[in-house]
């Protein structure tokens, strides 16, 4: 008999990140986050130094190395989002949750584990992502001799590193409606009704109203992590981000709150 | 040890455990018996904490489930409902178990061979057939050698190899002075295993009684007589609350007399006997004796 140790919280991040890694589908849905946020802004910036001669002055000066360097994120965003969904509900729908139970009766630490395990993957995955994109889309333009930018110029890293924030914030918050909705397709459908239909709803409210609201959304408040330009009607980058975090800790109190009560 | 008082579960207007108090041993196979829907399931969802009772309070080895720092040390389980995911191989499913109590990778393997598992370990769990996946289930619950085990419905899907296997298995905890807790709708597979039984019906518990004694109880005066003059004894022996019946032509069957008393008449009476023999019912009948009221009563209210 091996001797008795107990169950601690690094014991449970050591087991989540074994489930998180021996999925296919795990790694078939970072795969295709990464070629996004690659590939995205080396197809942009490929066309724009194409296209750059039939450009009228006014495109021109619409195009940014920084938003062509990003240009990846605001799609990798679903891949993790549905990944971070899936982390928690796919334990739901296959009953694997009830083993993960009886190994830490005490469920918290399984919650806050995974949540540790997703953003750290998520961020250390995007973070390199995003300056490779970076200098694989300045090389790209560099042969045209176009917009070319320093990562030591002002805002440049902290915009790039904003989009990895961004993005695993993202994941926190998808883990955290899975954990409360217990169910894919519904975790995923609420995440898009907050990310994606709520956003563009608030035109049908007046212009004053819109923006009064809208920066106070999660989607985008978090949009203004790797913002090009401070948007006058939204707060600035890291007030914006506080916003967005206070989303992620909410989402994430009620998901602990539910585990606590809930019957698995 | 288990130790149930007063455990009782309601899910929304459903009663699924209605006051239910029992205590299981260890060094012991405890058969826990029931119908369908009886609340079984639920029952061991409470001892191990994955349900939170309404009333009333289980523990497991002296404590709360929840309470242990190491659980799958104190208590190992099958619940009857999947819970692996299907998308990672059983070693994998086996080795993020053991990584929560820093087991080691060998006693994993360990679990992996015991249960005859190895063939496919690496394969994805949701491949498994049934009978695979209840001997994943097992490895898991045997991971941390726990002083307790708790299978709800172990032989569903099993072939009968499959099935022999798990009796041993179970046999051999309980001699090794575990507390061994097993859930069956089929009298027969307790009839083969348990020692000791706890029987519930319509979420109530309806009989806790040592094997035996459960089947004496249910059948009560139950004699077959083999005798040349078969028609003389019955004669004799007919009085009020005794009815007999001739299955062969020199046998007859009483019911509600001792097989002593039996005995003692004919012999007064001067008749041969070539059999004497007390019946009794087997379990399946007494199961379905003591469950009778309860199963009824359901369909009449269903």
């Amino acid at each position: 008999m091996s001797s008795i140790v107990a169950v601690t919280q690094p014991r449970v991040v050591s087991s989540e990140w074994t489930k998180f890694a021996t999925l296919r589908s795990t790694l078939w849905s970072l795969g295709v986050g990464m070629l996004l946020t690659l590939g995205f802004p080396i197809l942009f910036a490929s066309v724009t130094a194409a296209r750059w001669g039939h450009l009228s002055p006014q495109e021109r000066a619409g195009r940014h190395p920084l938003e062509i360097a990003l240009a990846g994120v605001n799609v990798a965003q679903l891949a993790i989002a549905v990944l971070g969904v899936l982390v928690i509900t796919g334990e739901y729908s296959t009953g694997m949750i009830r083993s993960t139970m009886l190994a830490v009766p005490k469920r918290l630490p399984v919650l806050w584990a995974k949540l540790g395990v997703y953003a750290a993957v998520a961020f250390l995955l995007t973070l390199p992502a995003v300056i490779v994109s970076f200098y694989a889309s300045q090389a790209i333009l560099n042969r045209h001799h176009l917009l070319q930018v320093s990562i030591t110029a002002p805002g440049v890293l902290r915009t790039l590193v904003g989009g990895a924030l961004y993005v695993m914030g993202v994941g926190i918050f998808a883990l955290a409606l899975g954990a409360i909705v217990r169910n894919t397709a519904g975790g995923i459908a609420l995440f898009a009704g907050i990310f994606f239909v709520i956003p563009p709803l608030m035109n049908i409210f007046p212009t004053s109203w819109n923006n009064a609201i809208s920066r106070w959304l999660p989607s985008e408040a978090g949009r203004q992590l790797f913002a090009l330009t401070k948007d006058p009607n939204r707060y600035a980058q890291w007030p914006s981000g506080a916003i967005f975090l206070g989303y992620c800790v909410l989402a994430t109190a009620i998901a602990a709150l539910l585990l606590r009560r809930r019957d698995v | 040890m288990i130790e149930a008082s007063g455990l009782t579960k309601d899910y929304g207007a459903k009663r699924a455990v209605d006051d239910i108090s029992f205590v299981v041993k260890p060094g012991m196979v405890t058969g826990f018996l029931g119908p369908n829907g009886s609340g079984k399931s639920t029952t061991m969802r409470l001892i191990l904490g994955l349900d939170a009772p309404t009333a009333g309070d289980v523990l497991v080895n002296g404590k709360h489930y929840r309470d242990h720092s190491a659980p799958l040390h104190e208590v190992g389980a099958l619940l009857e409902a999947r819970s692996v995911h299907t998308g990672r191989s059983a070693r994998n499913h086996l080795l993020a178990l053991a990584k929560t109590h820093g087991i080691s990778r060998a006693r994993v393997d360990e679990m992996i061979d015991l249960v005859g598992l190895h063939e496919v370990a690496r394969q994805r769990a949701g491949k498994f057939s049934l009978g695979m996946g209840q001997r994943l289930g097992i490895a898991a619950a045997l991971l941390g050698d726990p002083a307790t085990i708790i299978l709800d419905e172990p032989v569903n899907g099993l072939d009968p190899e499959g099935v022999h296997w798990i009796r041993t298995l179970l046999r051999r905890l309980a001699s090794e002075g575990r507390t061994v807790f097993v859930s069956s709708h089929l009298m027969s597979e307790m009839s083969l295993t348990a020692d000791h039984l706890i029987v519930i019906g319509r979420g109530r518990l309806i009989a806790d009684t040592p094997i035996d004694e459960f089947v004496s109880r249910a059948s009560g005066a139950h004699v077959r007589v083999r005798s040349p003059q078969a028609s003389q004894l019955r004669t004799v022996l007919l009085r009020d609350g005794v009815s007999i019946t001739s299955p062969e032509a020199d046998v007859i069957e009483i019911d509600g007399m001792k097989a002593s008393v039996v005995g003692e008449l004919a012999a007064e009476n001067n008749i041969v006997l070539h059999e004497l023999t007390p019946l009794q019912a087997s379990l399946e009948e007494a199961f379905m004796e003591l469950t009778r009221g309860d199963v009824e009563f359901k369909s009449v209210a269903a």
